[in-house]
């Protein structure tokens, strides 16, 4: 134990100075510290949002961004979990809307206050070009900005540091919900296939695969054709 | 950019020594013998000292893991005698859990005329379908059928899964992806229109439809936004679990007790039918093994459906992912998609040869990559002791040109990079984690259970996948089971008028503990794991 404590490295969770093993991430080094976690904490994974968070390091004046489950520990961090950020976010109905630019503006007419200063792409913590979403956006290029902002966690960081207080996470989910209902290109196999189910097409195959015997269902299971890669 | 110390870069040149070869073979399938042999010596659910039977409820003498059964012999977090003539809400369907099936249940039950709450532990999307990577199953291509995946399902399942559930689950699939992408959901594409399709383990056909490695989460995130956009119908509450259910004097559900979970504060929410959506019980850590699970994963529906009287089934069986990230220690356990093999990584050991079939169903190449490591002794080493083997994803880029991993492995590209490891250039350890709660609570194909009011949708259910769920059949499930749950729930709401509320099924749980001498320590549903040290 006391060799390993020699390891060990200073933060600062809400002010308060602990000593935490280096290889943890934030959030492992704030449980560590003995905070049992409520806000600020989700899947654990990358895939949510629920943990981005802010830290700064004694003496450095940069304002740094993490999701707190996979950023790891240094020295001197200053830390704190913050919860979601508010952000506006519109109400509408897509089945009403069309994909056009026209409609961007008018659900969220704040997309053309963007002043495009990056400070949005900066906070990322999925290193997205937000400001770039943002310019297609202003361009009623609803494709490229579904495109460009797929990988989008909707954490809020970005609406954080906005000075033109956008919602950028918010308008680009519409983007991409408009790109995917409206402009996707439609798949007719699928189309086809919904036909025949509507006429009930499996109806007696899967009944009667339902009525063989294990044994049965074995032997076709095991010679079934199997589609090469 | 290596991120990997000396030993394992070592290792990683027989790796790379052996790739242009390995190009070519195919490592065969293993037989049904085979199959069978190496999971009755290497799977975790065959290991008996980690397994013991329930000893209480309608479901006693089942068979489980030791911490699931423990949770389930709890003690509720209410008295039999908490004030139900007070209700802080009252709506026809109550959702409990705010993930895949939730949602998807909530819009369907809205649609269907219902006025619906939604009760979640964390936030809203909080969930294990927001971690899904790899896809989505449906026999929508020419070649393929529902009935072809049906034998998909029920041959990976070992011929143990419930008729019926797999018939709705495969009829319903192709109609399920036509609903998601009229809400806007993108799916991955050829300029045709055609759907990128691949192979999961244990498929037949191609069938796999993703969008890119954020298949859950783009699945989760649109579902959640068209719920936001019907607020006025359906009402979301975060950070507040249910703890128990309320059964009325006919035993109908009448609602549910939740907890604030900050204050630790319960009030009632009076319903007329009762939607749980839970998810299942990673963060549980069945036999002691890392999770890729949502920090939330804790089997609380299960646990209240249970001592409300729903039956259990396939508790016994639990899905190890073969992939869970090994190194570095900050991820280990975490989720790497079987996407990674579907494009052509091959899993090698540490001389750099293979030694299974990539695509086998998950419990036998989770079964296979133990005994490579432990009965073999050709599994890699970290530095703190964890045994993985190497999954080759810079195959993939010679299979199919640079940029592939880039664009279909966005998430893993980004997880491996914030570690210094480059999965383009340098394989990634892998070994098996707990992925994925194969049994739960008995449901009939419309989500409903042999309590009236009382509807079941998603992970927290058992039967429809077995013994063993492939790849792409939750994302599937929680969608298909979620709006079945959600329509005959507001079905069935229509003609219920309920009596009196009551807890006495808590009294009466309390006495079988009691009368049996059961007493675990546990107060249940356990709501978060703890994590915190203990000095």
């Amino acid at each position: 134990m006391d060799e390993q404590q020699e390891n060990l490295i200073p933060v600062y969770i809400m002010g308060k100075r602990y000593m935490v093993p280096p290889t943890l991430t934030i959030m492992k080094a704030m449980e560590y510290a003995g905070y049992t976690l409520v806000r600020g904490v989700g899947c654990r994974g990358g895939f949510c949002g629920a943990c981005a968070t802010t830290y700064r390091i004694k003496g450095d004046p940069k304002l740094y961004f993490g999701l707190a489950c996979q950023t790891v520990v240094e020295p001197e961090m200053y830390l704190a979990q913050i919860p979601f950020f508010p952000a506006q976010r519109a109400y509408y109905d897509l089945k009403d809307l069309s994909p056009t630019s026209a409609t961007l503006f008018s659900t969220y007419p704040q997309l053309l206050r963007c002043l495009g200063c990056g400070a949005c792409t900066k906070a990322c913590p999925q290193d997205l070009d937000v400001r770039a979403y943002m310019a297609a956006g202003m361009k009623g290029d609803i494709a490229d900005m579904a495109d460009l902002s797929f990988d989008c966690i909707m954490c809020g960081l970005c609406a954080a540091r906005c000075p033109a207080e956008e919602a950028q996470y918010n308008i680009a989910i519409l983007a991409r919900r408009l790109y995917g209902r409206y402009l996707a290109p439609r798949s007719d196999h699928l189309q086809a296939r919904l036909e025949e189910i509507e006429a009930g097409a499996f109806d007696d195959q899967l009944e009667e695969l339902k009525e063989l015997s294990r044994d049965e269902l074995v032997e076709r299971y095991e010679t079934r054709d199997i589609e090469p890669e | 950019m290596s991120g990997y110390p000396a030993e394992m870069r070592e290792s990683i040149k027989n790796v790379e020594a052996t790739r242009m070869r390995r190009l070519d073979e195919t490592y065969p399938r293993m037989s049904m013998e085979e199959r069978e042999r190496v999971l009755d010596a290497f799977h975790p659910d065959y290991i008996d000292e980690k397994m013991r039977a329930i000893r209480v409820g309608v479901s006693e003498g089942q068979r489980m893991p030791l911490e699931l059964a423990d949770v389930l012999e709890g003690r509720p977090h209410v008295d039999a005698d908490f004030d139900l003539s007070d209700p802080t809400a009252e709506t026809d369907v109550l959702i409990i859990g705010g993930g895949g099936a939730g949602a998807s249940a909530a819009l369907l039950a809205q649609e269907n005329g219902a006025e619906v709450i939604v009760a979640t532990k964390l936030r809203f999307g909080d969930a294990n379908t927001m971690m899904a990577q790899g896809g989505i199953q449906a026999a929508d291509r020419p070649n393929d059928s529902p009935a072809i995946h049906y034998l998909d399902v029920i041959g990976g399942g070992h011929f143990t899964n419930d008729p019926d559930l797999v018939e709705a689950l495969v009829s319903d699939a192709p109609i399920v992806i036509d609903w998601l992408e009229s809400l806007g959901m993108m799916f991955d594409k050829e300029p045709d229109g055609t759907m990128m399709e691949r192979h999961g383990g244990g498929t037949s056909r191609k069938r796999m439809h993703s969008a890119r490695d954020y298949s859950g989460a783009e699945i989760m995130r649109t579902v959640r936004d068209e719920v936001r956009n019907r607020e006025d119908d359906i009402r979301v509450i975060e950070f507040s679990p249910a703890v128990e259910m309320v059964l009325d004097d006919e035993g109908r559900v009448a609602g549910a007790i939740v907890m604030n979970l900050e204050t630790r504060s319960k009030a009632y929410i009076k319903a007329k039918s009762v939607i749980v959506a839970t998810g299942g019980g990673g963060r549980l850590h069945f036999q002691g093994f890392p999770t890729t699970n949502h920090y939330g994963a804790t089997a609380d529906g299960v646990v209240m459906a249970y001592r409300a009287g729903a039956e259990l089934g396939y508790l016994e069986s639990m899905q190890y992912h073969p992939t869970g990230a090994a190194f570095p220690e900050q991820i280990v356990g975490q989720l790497v998609t079987e996407k990674t093999r579907g494009l052509g990584a091959q899993p090698v050991n540490k001389h750099g040869e293979q030694f299974v079939f990539p695509l086998e169903p998950r419990d036998v190449e989770a079964a296979a990559f133990i005994r490579e490591c432990e009965e073999n002794g050709n599994g890699v080493m970290t530095p703190t002791g964890q045994p993985g083997v190497w999954l080759d994803s810079p195959m993939i880029e010679i299979i199919h040109g640079p940029g592939t991993v880039e664009k279909n492995l966005p998430a893993m590209v980004r997880q491996f990079r914030r570690f210094g490891i480059d999965i383009t250039e340098e394989p990634m350890l892998v070994y098996p984690t707990l992925h994925y709660q194969n049994g739960g609570v008995r449901l009939n194909p419309d989500g409903s259970t042999k309590i009236p009011g009382l509807f079941i949708a998603g992970e927290v259910s058992g039967g429809v996948h077995g013994h063993n769920r492939l790849m792409g059949n939750s994302l599937l499930e929680v969608t298909v089971f979620g709006r079945r749950a959600g329509r005959a729930a507001a079905a069935y709401v229509r003609s219920v008028e309920l009596s009196r509320p009551n807890l006495s099924h808590v009294a009466s749980w309390n006495r079988e503990l009691d009368e049996a001498g059961v007493d675990t320590g546990v107060v249940s549903p356990i709501l978060l794991p703890d994590y915190t040290r203990h000095v």
